[in-house]
């Protein structure tokens, strides 16, 4: 069946909040009152109608043909079961506080994505902003399960309080990568400038290109680790080259021992 | 009783009574088969008959590289329990004892039951907090450091309360040899048979039991009307051409796996035929009011 099709008239006027456009928020309204969803954050009203044009389809699959830096929460709070494309750009927190399903978005992601993300499985094509799976300001912890997947660079802080859940940045990443994670995984495949892992807890950051983590982690020697090749088989369809990193033979270090030190920098021997 | 023979092979026309049981199953991979079938080995072992035993587990079959979770070999495991939580305490402590303690294993859930019972979540402890928890894929598994690396365990593996355990096949032949190889044909068919195991030494058990004894207090002593030794003094089933009879139990995931199994059993058997094998096979019961699964023979020939 043909999905849920909003495709972009123009680039909006102003920042508009995206949140009210997942599937399970527009089943049972008819194209006329979508159409009259307010998506404006100002006081300046700019309407679904004003921004889009509707096609109705199943909602199991909604589909933006167009993007824009502008989308802010793009999928929040998307349930189990669902899927979002946008064949764009989207704008800050795509994916905040969902619950499962799947969003791919085939052009870049703003600052804050997958914020609180509790299940989904994202996928960004192009490169996401600072925060990608953080924590908003005054939040205790950023994402706590699910799979984020970013194709090209993140920003900086990637990872910021992790609790649960896999990150994978096929390109570079920025400064403080890992940053107070509390358990989780992440991967980078390119460069992690900067400063790595700081104040990491019980957290897993696999770097493929090494990284500065300073003495404060602690050499533990190089190991085929079981849990690594299990992990390797389940992200073999969805990015090749984590995988392999995944299967070589890695050499671990141990820390933060500035914290709870129970956590890890993995890199390849 | 009118008898059934196949291929000059007697086919008692009786029943095998089998219980409900509750059934788990984990696939124990290592670096090697060696290493995984040892671990296999060693938690099965001790576990013929729930009376004695506390459950009844045995090698399911080996997997190839190629379909275990983590790429390595392994070895399929089944263990039966009469309750859920007799299960799960036999099988943390069989994992505890002789897999976590076994060079380069790891432990992985095989059956999606109706239930789930905690196993890595309580061996994680032997990590004294230094274990590792990660999610993959929505299962959660451990890390425990141990001294040869980790030990991967995953958190919760499944159980059902949908077992049968109790099938069986009693085996008569001439003499010995012969009875042993027409049992051994019948284990090695039932081996590939998925979903059961043959819990006793080498999938057979030469003392079969009834309910009962002259002691006070034993509730099984020997089944003294298949024994060849005692077929003139007391009320025996064998015959004059009977000198030897072997039992192959049977567990099962499911209903239909035990009966596969012995359908598979009775067909090698058949096969074989009695010159160099059994003259006659038999299936044992308890009048069929205890147990409600019954496996029939004559329903089950070639």
């Amino acid at each position: 069946m043909k999905p849920f099709i909003f495709t972009l008239r123009q680039e909006p006027p102003q920042r508009v909040d995206l949140s009210a456009l997942t599937p399970d928020r527009l089943a049972g309204k008819s194209v006329a009152q979508i159409e009259a969803i307010e998506l404006g954050v100002t006081r300046i009203s700019t309407k679904v109608g004003d921004l889009f044009k509707v096609s109705e389809g199943d909602l199991k699959t909604v589909r933006y043909e167009g993007g824009s830096s502008r989308f802010d929460l793009l999928g929040a709070k998307l349930l189990p079961g669902f899927a979002i494309h946008v064949e764009g750009d989207v704008g800050a927190q795509c994916g905040r506080l969902a619950k499962g399903g799947r969003i791919t978005v085939a052009g870049n992601a703003g600052p804050h994505a997958a914020s609180g993300n509790l299940g989904a499985e994202m996928e960004i094509k192009g490169d996401v902003g600072d925060f990608l799976a953080g924590p908003l300001a005054g939040e205790l912890a950023g994402m706590a399960g699910g799979r984020v997947i970013v194709r090209g660079k993140a920003g900086e802080r990637v990872g910021d309080r992790l609790r649960r859940g896999i990150l994978i940045i096929e390109g570079d990443a920025g400064e403080d990568l890992g940053a107070r994670v509390i358990a989780g995984t992440i991967l980078v495949l390119g460069v992690a400038k900067g400063r790595v892992g700081y104040l990491n807890k019980r957290g897993s950051i696999v770097l493929a290109r090494g990284g500065c983590f300073g003495s404060t982690y602690v050499d533990c020697g190089a190991h085929e680790l079981t849990f690594a090749r299990l992990f390797a088989r389940s992200l073999r369809d969805h990015s090749a080259s984590a995988a392999d990193l995944l299967s070589r033979k890695l050499r671990r270090y141990g820390g933060d021992t500035a914290v709870y030190g129970k956590g890890e920098i993995l890199t390849p021997d | 009783m009118p008898d059934i023979i196949r291929n000059g092979v007697t086919i008692d026309d009786n029943f095998a009574e089998a219980f409900p049981m509750s059934g788990t199953g984990i696939l124990i991979t290592a670096p090697n088969a060696k290493w995984a079938r040892q671990a296999a080995l060693t938690m099965t072992g001790f576990a013929t008959s729930v009376i004695g035993c506390g459950c009844e587990a045995g090698i399911d079959r080996e997997a190839p590289p190629e379909e275990t979770p983590d790429g390595r070999p392994g070895v399929r495991v089944l263990l039966f329990a009469m309750s859920s939580k007799d299960a799960e305490k036999q099988l943390v402590n069989r994992l505890g004892q002789c897999v976590l303690t076994c060079p380069g294993s790891a432990v992985y859930s095989t059956v999606a039951g109706e239930f789930e019972i905690k196993v890595g979540d309580a061996l994680r402890q032997f990590g004294d907090k230094w274990q590792m928890s990660k999610v993959v894929d929505d299962r959660r598994y451990w890390r425990v450091p141990v001294m040869d690396g980790e030990f991967f365990c995953e958190g919760k593996v499944g159980l059902t309360k949908k077992s049968v355990g109790g099938g069986n096949l009693l085996i008569m032949g001439a003499d010995w040899d012969k009875t042993m190889r027409a049992t051994e044909a019948a284990v090695s068919a039932i081996e590939c048979v998925a979903d059961a195991i043959a819990p006793f030494p080498g999938g057979i058990v030469r003392s079969g039991s009834k309910v009962g004894s002259k002691y006070k207090g034993m509730s099984a002593s020997t089944n003294d009307a298949y024994c060849p030794t005692l077929r003139g003094v007391t009320k025996s089933e064998l015959d004059a051409d009977i000198g030897c009879v072997l039992e192959i139990v049977i567990d099962g995931l499911t209903d239909n796996a035990v009966r596969e199994a012995m359908r598979a059993g009775l067909h090698a058997i058949i096969e074989m035929g009695p010159e160099q094998g059994a003259t006659r096979v038999g299936a044992g019961n308890y009048g069929g009011k205890l147990g409600p699964f019954h496996y029939h023979l004559k329903e089950l020939l070639p």
